[in-house]
């Protein structure tokens, strides 16, 4: 389990959300979200699937709108921003998404180099180079540089993924569902993947999943959504030390007492 | 400051009619941006050029052996007609008109439809649904420029090269077929062939081949582009492209024709 840090204590707050709704028709996702994220911890929404945490990071990131509230990343109002200021913020946030999104028609190489080409249009062939070649050390995979992404298992695509991200030195990393699919020992290996991330380039994270495993060897602060609502938050004993039996069902399912 | 941006539950007319009209508007979003996003820098050359290849080189073969087939079969069928009025003579002439003002621009804008159009909606499609579309976005790239743009520069500028291509290979297969029965000579095949045609009418042509590639990359990217509801999603948006493009493509047939007969009448 992650040790605990308690982040709030007169830390930069890097992300803050105020009373967040959002609907589609007449599904109403997220219904009055409130959180702020702290500079170099690791927050964990934890949730069933459907309970709106993937809209939640999209709002975030500026790839869908709220109905209303106020997202705040770096203390700026993200959808009060114009398309270039959104662009520069989106330079400073990674993303890693629950199925990779690889470009398939591209191999891992042109992969890692397609954010950085189109961001630092005067990087030298030499930087890139290096760059590739780090973030890929950094993920355990030098060698499949010139493969195309079908040709990698879903671990080592969820690890590219992260690579793609790493490249742009961001300063906040978004998990969506990083298990999802991956037997026990590469899931392990994805969350131990995230806290050697956190510690090498002190990012902060928001973490999306289901995992309780990922959850618990991820997370400082955990944030247990239902509902489209938090329902409790805290480190993860504090979560789950409680008799609530919605909580309690979800920890009973996952089988990690 | 809390933003409100509610999404609209009832509808002015009925959903059906009201999606129509939000449809229609959202197109002409999308071609407003294409011209917003073709002419602001940064410039995406080296995807274009690749999207140019994809668009033209890789629709040739396709391309030559339905132009080919499309010169001998004309001009099979037209000749029995002509030697009623002992007039087979004309068959290159009549070829010539046929072809390059007609068949060549029509016959290569539903091939790049099929081929081209149904391309790009299935791709953009897919790149959606697996959000790739998204990660370009969260990734301070801009999708438009790089995956739309480029494909509907291709398509406008290779379609005329197209049609000019399909029409001289039209030609060739109605010249094999008028020098295996008439025994005409390539000289006055070509000749006869151009004698009746205009620059204006060549022009005509090419105006319309731009308009097609137009429509057959501007229609293959909106529905790849807004492409939902998954695997299904991809395969309604490939589908719909063609049936959306053939069919604008009649339409623009006549408008041009019809223009052009008005500002110079008789082309």
């Amino acid at each position: 389990m992650r040790k605990h840090v308690n982040h709030s204590d007169g830390k930069e707050e890097v992300i803050s959300i105020s009373k967040l709704y959002k609907s589609f028709g007449e599904n109403h996702v997220l219904q009055g979200i409130d959180l702020e994220l702290f500079k170099g911890e690791n927050l964990v929404v934890l949730g069933r699937s459907g309970t709106g945490k993937s809209v939640l990071i999209k709002i975030i990131v500026g790839l869908l709108k709220p109905d209303s509230g106020v997202v705040k990343v770096f203390d700026k109002e993200v959808d009060k921003l114009d398309k270039k200021e959104l662009m520069e913020l989106r330079l400073k946030i990674g993303f890693l998404f629950q199925h990779s999104a690889l470009y398939d028609s591209m191999t891992i190489r042109e992969n890692l180099e397609f954010p950085l080409v189109r961001n630092k249009r005067n990087i030298s062939r030499k930087e890139i180079d290096e760059s590739v070649k780090d973030v890929l050390e950094a993920v355990g995979l030098s060698d499949t540089i010139n493969q195309l992404p079908s040709e990698l298992s879903g671990g080592q695509q969820k690890r590219i993924g992260l690579a793609r991200t790493l490249i742009m030195k961001p300063e906040i990393i978004f998990y969506d569902e990083p298990t999802t699919g991956l037997d026990p020992l590469t899931s392990g290996e994805i969350n131990d993947l995230i806290n050697e991330v956190q510690d090498k380039y002190k990012t902060s994270s928001i973490i999306i999943t289901h995992d309780l495993t990922c959850a618990k060897d991820t997370g400082d602060r955990i944030f247990m959504m239902m509902n489209g609502k938090f329902i409790r938050h805290g480190d993860f004993k504090e979560v789950f030390d409680t008799s609530d039996e919605r909580i309690r069902g979800f920890f009973d399912y996952n089988f990690i007492q | 400051m809390e933003t409100v941006t509610n999404q609209p539950t009832k509808y002015l007319i009925s959903k059906s009619i009201d999606g129509f009209f939000i449809n229609v508007y959202n197109v002409f979003k999308f071609i407003a941006q294409f011209f917003k996003e073709a002419f602001t820098p940064p410039y995406e050359f080296q995807e274009t050029i690749k999207q140019c290849y994809n668009v033209g080189y890789k629709s040739l073969p396709l391309i030559t052996l339905t132009a080919f087939i499309t010169g001998i079969v004309f001009t099979k069928h037209s000749r029995p007609a002509l030697a009623d009025f002992g007039a087979t003579s004309w068959l290159p002439s009549l070829i010539g008109i046929a072809i390059m003002k007609a068949l060549a621009p029509l016959i290569t804008g539903l091939i790049c439809a099929g081929k081209v159009g149904s391309q790009m909606g299935a791709e953009l499609g897919s790149m959606r649904v697996t959000e790739q579309i998204d990660a370009m976005e969260v990734s301070a790239v801009n999708p438009f420029k790089f995956l739309v743009v480029t494909r509907v520069l291709a398509s406008t500028m290779m379609t005329p090269v197209l049609v000019m291509y399909s029409g001289f290979v039209g030609l060739l297969g109605s010249f094999l077929n008028v020098h295996a029965n008439e025994q005409t000579s390539l000289i006055t095949f070509v000749h006869g062939a151009f004698v009746k045609i205009s620059f204006p009418e060549i022009f005509s042509s090419l105006v319309r081949a731009v308009i097609f590639g137009f429509t057959i990359g501007i229609v293959g990217c909106y529905k790849g582009y807004t492409t939902t509801q998954g695997t299904e999603g991809v395969g309604r948006a490939a589908n719909a492209s063609v049936v959306i493009i053939m069919f604008l493509l009649f339409i623009e047939e006549i408008f041009i024709v019809q223009l052009m007969n008005w500002i110079q009448p008789g082309m």
